[in-house]
């Protein structure tokens, strides 16, 4: 966990934000220190984006309070807070030159001319685009334009960097690239990133931290292997990477591992929430935990091999559990993949109890 | 110059310039060779091409270059009795420009200064509607197109059309009962003590501006709404976070955005005002000569249409010379107005 900051560059303070009768954002409250990578996480709808135009001014709290280096923003429009916002169609201005477009928030801070053109030059070599600022927008590939809507916000020297999925027009290979280049460009700069997305992979490798949102409320914040290897929650569970799920009652809770009565009969898992005996739950299983041929000390689950999809490093088995003929996927690395029978022959496979999660079942699998 | 050729080549012009066309685009097919596009006969089929060429064709022709160009050949002609027509008098002269300028078909001693005056008038004064015609429409249509929710829109759309059901003449008329000495404004005025005397608003001009402002507001106000429409809101908001007021906005994203919406709406009600004939008859101050009533009389009144015919090549030279030059001070082209 980190520590405190002395003043944290965000304070979110039990923030709502209401529609009419449609709630976007349920009493969030978080804190961002400032030079963190932080990122909201979550599918679409979750309220990411309204949290974000929160943060950045668009929309005003229906309650509580947005605090950035522990200032009340209430009645701050847009203009005037330290934050900058990347859209995620950029929004670059399409009849003004790469420069111009840079220099937008410089003319008007009233910046002379002089040291408008020197920050430019400055802001064109950061993003690697030196003696580029002549050309038009529609002149650059989609991975320039990215970094000029970056040069763009940072030139007025935001506090915070706000950014709405601006990855996610792009295509697979330059979003590899460009997540690094993000990362990169903030450690140059040092400022707060806040980054938006429903892209677990870019969440995951890019924050110090995330920020999982669901329907208006932010389920778990934490590191990136916190929110992978122990989630709180079944949405965060299932939603961050890929999981089985197996729903059930638990029938017996001791020394942090409890006991699932599931369709499949008994599985074990550490129970982090401690759930007591009778609760609904979910246990989790995500497909690196699972083996082949299971010994001994290993719960097991009985089935039929599926669908193999080899991916070269990794190979992906479908897998037929035999009570229920639910679908059980299972991940394995290339050793072990090559010991699997073929598709159609009866098996089983099994997990350790410490790698699986037992967690409150709530609304899970109910819609 | 014999008249008869001037009307054959009336006749042969068009021909000429649409065999000008067909040559060009012949030569830019040899040109490109395989990387020419389908050709046009190909993709549409002999039957529907070869309507849509004559249809547009006999369109522009009969419709918009014929009656210009014999009027043309009109302007450039002296009035004649009817048995002179075809004589010998009867050739080419530019007497009829000469007495817009000058007043008279032969002297050139003095300037013709009631006509001067009106023609500088109408154009300098549908320069100003124009302008007026801007303010008032741009946060209308700003509003329209990127403010109002969809159920607001249409009320603002019905607000704005069906005035517009009421003919122009009955519409200018209405203007006078409103502004007259004894009009509704006056009354109001004076009933309510804020003056002693009824202002004359049809003397000094403001029932004929306020009539023509009104008369082509819609040219401006859906070019401009189109133009704002298409507009990213994004790049609105981005403007905004960058720290922009709000004037800056309009002044740096929002206008340089819709500057062909601008400029179509702008030529279009100058265009109109210039030509605008109800309005300045019904509305004109007793001192305004505006110039199209002019032209009106030239027709009508002095019964010349050579004349006429003159006059009004003058105001459209005029006009669409000046559209043409503020086109370029905007650096706004032709094809942009047209999208």
């Amino acid at each position: 966990m980190m520590s405190a900051p002395l003043t944290a560059a965000i304070t979110l303070d039990h923030v709502s934000v209401r529609f009419g009768s449609f709630t976007a954002v349920d009493d969030a409250s978080l804190q961002i220190a400032p030079g963190e990578f932080f990122s909201f996480l979550g599918p679409s709808g979750c309220g990411k984006t309204t949290l974000l135009r929160t943060i950045s001014g668009f929309v005003e709290p229906s309650e509580g309070r947005v605090l950035l280096e522990g200032r009340d923003m209430r009645g701050i429009g847009p203009n005037k807070r330290p934050t900058a916002l990347i859209f995620q169609n950029l929004a670059l201005f399409p009849m003004m030159s790469v420069a111009d477009n840079i220099a937008y928030g410089l003319r008007v801070r009233n910046l002379p001319r002089r040291a408008r053109l020197q920050k430019v030059e400055q802001l064109l070599d950061l993003i690697a685009l030196p003696d580029q600022g002549g050309k038009r927008v529609d002149e650059l590939s989609g991975g320039q334009k990215q970094r000029v809507a970056i040069a763009r916000a940072l030139a007025v020297e935001p506090k915070v960097l706000l950014l709405d999925e601006p990855l996610s027009a792009l295509d697979l290979k330059l979003r590899q690239h460009m997540r690094n280049e993000l990362r990169a460009i903030q450690r140059r700069v040092g400022i707060t990133f806040i980054y938006i997305t429903h892209d677990q992979g870019e969440a995951l490798t890019m924050s110090d931290r995330i920020a999982v949102m669901n329907r208006g409320v932010i389920e778990q914040v934490g590191d990136g292997r916190a929110i992978y290897e122990t989630p709180r929650t079944a949405f965060v569970a299932s939603f961050v990477g890929e999981n089985n799920a197996f729903i059930g009652r638990v029938t017996a809770a001791a020394d942090g591992i409890a006991a699932v009565d599931t369709p499949l009969g008994p599985l074990r898992g550490r129970n982090l929430r401690g759930l007591v005996k009778g609760s609904e739950a979910v246990l989790f299983v995500r497909p690196e935990a699972l083996r082949p041929d299971p010994p001994a000390d290993h719960q097991c689950i009985a089935g039929q091999i599926g669908e193999i999809a080899y991916e070269g490093s990794l190979t992906h088995i479908g897998f037929a559990a035999g009570a229920t003929g639910q679908t059980v996927t299972m991940t394995l690395a290339r050793a072990a993949a090559a010991t699997v029978p073929a598709t159609g022959s009866a098996a089983t496979i099994g997990y350790l109890p410490a790698d699986a999660l037992v967690l409150p079942r709530e609304s899970f699998g109910r819609d | 110059m014999h008249s008869s050729v001037g009307h054959s080549l009336i006749l042969a012009l068009p021909l000429l310039v649409v065999a000008g066309f067909a040559i060009l685009s012949l030569l830019e097919r040899r040109r490109l060779g395989a990387l020419a596009p389908v050709s046009f006969w190909r993709r549409n089929g002999i039957a529907i091409s070869s309507y849509l060429v004559l249809a547009v064709g006999l369109w522009t022709v009969m419709m918009i270059v014929l009656p210009q160009l014999y009027m043309i050949d009109l302007s450039l002609r002296p009035k004649l009795p009817p048995n002179q027509i075809g004589g010998p008098r009867d050739v080419y002269t530019l007497e009829n420009y000469r007495y817009f300028l000058y007043g008279s078909t032969s002297s050139t001693a003095a300037w013709n200064t009631t006509h001067i005056k009106a023609f500088f008038l109408t154009i300098g004064a549908s320069v100003l509607v124009t302008l007026l015609n801007f303010i008032l429409c741009y946060p209308i249509a700003f509003y329209m197109a990127q403010v109002a929710t969809a159920a607001r829109l249409r009320i603002f759309m019905l607000m704005l059309i069906t005035p517009y059901w009421v003919n122009e003449v009955l519409r200018a008329f209405a203007f006078r009962v409103l502004l007259g000495s004894q009009g509704v404004l006056n009354t109001a005025l004076l009933k309510a003590g804020l003056i002693d005397q009824p202002i004359d608003f049809l003397g000094l001009d403001i029932g004929l501006y306020a009539g023509l402002a009104y008369a082509y507001l819609l040219m401006m106000m859906f070019s401009l709404y189109n133009a704002i429409e298409s507009l990213d809101r994004n790049q609105i908001e981005a403007a905004r976070d960058l720290g922009a007021p709000w004037w800056y906005i309009h002044w740096s994203v929002v206008m340089p955005h819709a500057k062909p919406g601008i400029a179509s709406g702008a030529t279009l009600v100058f265009m109109l005002n210039a030509g605008a004939l109800a309005a300045p008859l019904v509305l004109g101050g007793p001192r305004t000569l505006w110039f199209t009533p002019i032209v009106y009389d030239r027709f009508y009144q002095a019964f010349n249409w050579q004349q006429g015919a003159a006059y009004a090549f003058i105001l459209l030279l005029a006009c669409i010379v000046f559209v043409l030059l503020v086109l370029r001070v905007f650096k706004v082209s032709l094809g942009e107005i047209a999208r």
